[in-house]
């Protein structure tokens, strides 16, 4: 008994030591946001909360505009990943050939690729067809970005569905989107909607693209961001408050579907 | 109305073939049972015949149209899955329905019609439940309603009460014989269970390794196995075999030494059997008597009681072990020194290559 309550007391520190270290950056980054550019320079806890900074933010930038953009591109990337990957993972999961595995670990062996190897082609080819500095350029980038990772993902919880349904459903008579949108989506919604979920937080973060890729009119926050930190000098309060706006949203969006995230994450495992 | 009949179909994946030639013909309103031990290829066959898997080779007739690339889904049939199969998300109503609302039938034909099959299988107090909200029994019965609503060519089963009790079994079963009868569909019928293959079957198809053994009504099979394989499935407790010498071949039939000397003499046409080959006696538990004048002497192993019936295992001296069954309860004791008496007309006989001679006279319900 005392053994375990010594545990017990050990795992607590332990967790929440880790979680601190974890949290604490983004908590310093808050804090941060409402002192003086002065203040900021110093490691210092105590001090007069300002929202200097958020004007100064504001007056520099349209964060709505911005934030339009994240919106509009994230969710664009993930319905242009999970149109593509659905009848990609359905296909491989029910109807796997002898290439199956091999096209799988291929599309993930893309990920593999670091982004910047392909920038000047990609950057090329956007401006030809005149896609740079749009939401269209980016979200096909992104989409295609999320593909492989939601076509595993899919491919796994589909993986889950007894193939008995499936065909109990092409015997009452339906094809094949059919069975996707009557049977496979409905009883694997929990998964879809955690891959989704997933692939927005993934293009809501994604920066590499979309400061290589946009200037203003299709820029996301995360180009917001980076327009904080300018070659005049790190304006630390400022970055933080431009940091602080652009993950709010996102923040407290996965905290709100924290519940779906884990339940589609650990999908199967715990049936 | 609906016929099938297959023409030496065939499945192989890659070099292994699994389905090596099946010729048959299934008339219309016949329940076909396919019947045979796992790894057969019954329920391989069985979705050869729904469209679920590929056809090899040969041909696949529906009412003498060729199937063999029509899509399950326009081939007019329907099918109860051994898990059932049904759609967890939806109501049993809606479980029912969902062929026809894929069919786009108008919403007041479909609840009609699914009031209907419910009102058949008495379903209708849980037609707003779940499949998740209803015991293993209930939800045979909404799988079989579903293949009910839309009125298919051609039923087919694959192994649908395996997954059931016992006395929900025998249950089940009267149900579907009943079922055969009200709606007077052509059903095709796999299990293992050759009990189900006996009660139910208007033909029974008894399968191994991928061939046909037998085709034939379910007396047919008990009283006039083709081959040993045959005899060794149908029938419970399994037939007795003892193998012996042939002693003699003549118009009455043909006899055979057994190892311990005893001369049995059967009444079947001698087909390739000679003197001095070796041949097979096929002796039904059910046949065998204990007569202590009987010619055949052994010890009683095991006695298991039933009731109504007794099953007596018994060790013969030379001719290796038999079970014995008779009717009502039994006193004989294990350890009991016996003998058995031989009702030869009712015996079997099979040649070398297992297959059975013809019997003289055929049982009157067997023509």
């Amino acid at each position: 008994m005392r053994t375990s309550t010594t545990t017990w007391i050990l795992t607590t520190l332990l967790g929440w030591g880790i979680a601190l270290v974890m949290f604490f950056p983004i908590f310093w980054m808050v804090l941060t946001s409402f002192k003086t550019e002065g203040a900021a320079i110093a490691p210092q806890l105590a001090f007069t909360p300002t929202l200097e900074s958020y004007a100064e933010v504001q007056s520099r930038a349209d964060y709505l505009s911005f934030a339009f953009n994240s919106v509009a591109v994230s969710v664009g990337g993930t319905v242009l990943a999970l149109a593509f990957a659905i009848p990609a993972a359905y296909g491989m999961a029910f109807h796997p050939s002898t290439r199956t595995r091999g096209t799988l670990l291929w599309m993930l062996s893309t990920k593999m690729l670091p982004p910047v190897g392909v920038l000047v082609p990609i950057y090329l080819l956007f401006r030809t067809v005149g896609l740079l500095d749009t939401r269209i350029g980016l979200i096909l980038i992104y989409g295609l970005m999320n593909l492989p990772i939601v076509v595993w993902m899919l491919f796994t919880f589909f993986k889950e569905m007894p193939n008995d349904i499936l065909e109990a459903g092409r015997m009452d008579g339906a094809r094949a989107w059919g069975e996707v949108w009557y049977l496979l989506l409905p009883l694997t919604l929990p998964g879809v909607a955690s891959t989704g979920l997933l692939s927005l937080i993934l293009c809501w973060n994604e920066a590499f693209w979309s400061l290589n890729l946009t200037s203003s009119a299709a820029a996301p926050l995360t180009t917001f961001i980076a327009s904080f930190s300018s070659p005049e000098g790190l304006f630390f309060a400022k970055l933080s408050a431009a940091s602080t706006v652009a993950v709010a949203p996102i923040l407290a969006f996965g905290w709100l579907s924290q519940r779906q995230l884990v339940r589609g994450l650990t999908f199967g495992a715990v049936k | 109305m609906a016929t099938l009949q297959l023409r030496d179909i065939q499945k192989s994946y890659g070099a292994l073939s699994v389905i090596k030639g099946i010729d048959l013909e299934v008339a219309d309103r016949e329940l076909v049972v396919f019947v045979g031990p796992s790894g057969c290829g019954k329920s391989t066959l069985l979705r050869m015949i729904a469209g679920l898997e590929e056809i090899s080779g040969g041909d696949l007739l529906i009412d003498g149209c060729r199937m063999n690339e029509i899509g399950p889904a326009d081939r007019g049939l329907a099918m109860v899955f051994q898990s059932y199969a049904l759609y967890p998300h939806m109501t049993v109503r809606q479980n029912m329905g969902f062929a026809l609302k894929l069919a786009r039938v108008p919403k007041a034909e479909r609840e009609q019609k699914v009031a209907e099959a419910a009102r058949i299988l008495q379903l209708e107090p849980y037609l707003d439940r779940k499949p998740g909200q209803m015991s293993g029994g209930q939800r045979q019965r909404v799988a079989i309603g579903r293949a009910i609503v839309r009125n298919p060519k051609i039923f087919l089963f694959d192994e649908p009460l395996s997954n059931l009790d016992a006395a929900l079994r025998g249950q089940m079963r009267i149900e579907l014989a009943r079922l055969h009868e009200e709606l007077n569909a052509t059903m095709v019928y796999v299990t293992h269970d050759q009990i189900e293959a006996m009660t139910m079957a208007d033909k029974i198809v008894v399968l191994q390794a991928g061939r046909i053994e037998q085709v034939g009504t379910p007396l047919q099979l008990y009283h006039h196995p083709a081959n040993l394989f045959v005899a060794g499935f149908i029938g419970s407790p399994r037939m007795n075999f003892i193998e012996g010498q042939v002693a003699g071949v003549d118009a009455t039939g043909v006899a055979i030494d057994l190892p311990s000397g005893a001369r049995v003499g059967v009444p079947v046409e001698p087909g390739r059997a000679r003197v001095g080959g070796t041949a097979t006696l096929g002796l039904r538990p059910e046949t065998l008597r204990l007569d202590a004048d009987g010619p055949l002497a052994g010890t009683v192993r095991l006695v298991e009681r039933l009731g109504g019936l007794t099953l007596i295992h018994i060790d013969l001296d030379r001719d290796g072990p038999v079970i014995v069954q008779i009717e009502g309860s039994d006193g004989t004791l294990p350890h009991q020194a016996v003998r058995l008496a031989i009702d030869p007309t009712a015996c079997h006989l099979f040649d070398e290559a297992g297959t059975a001679l013809p019997h003289l006279t055929r049982h009157p319900l067997t023509h």
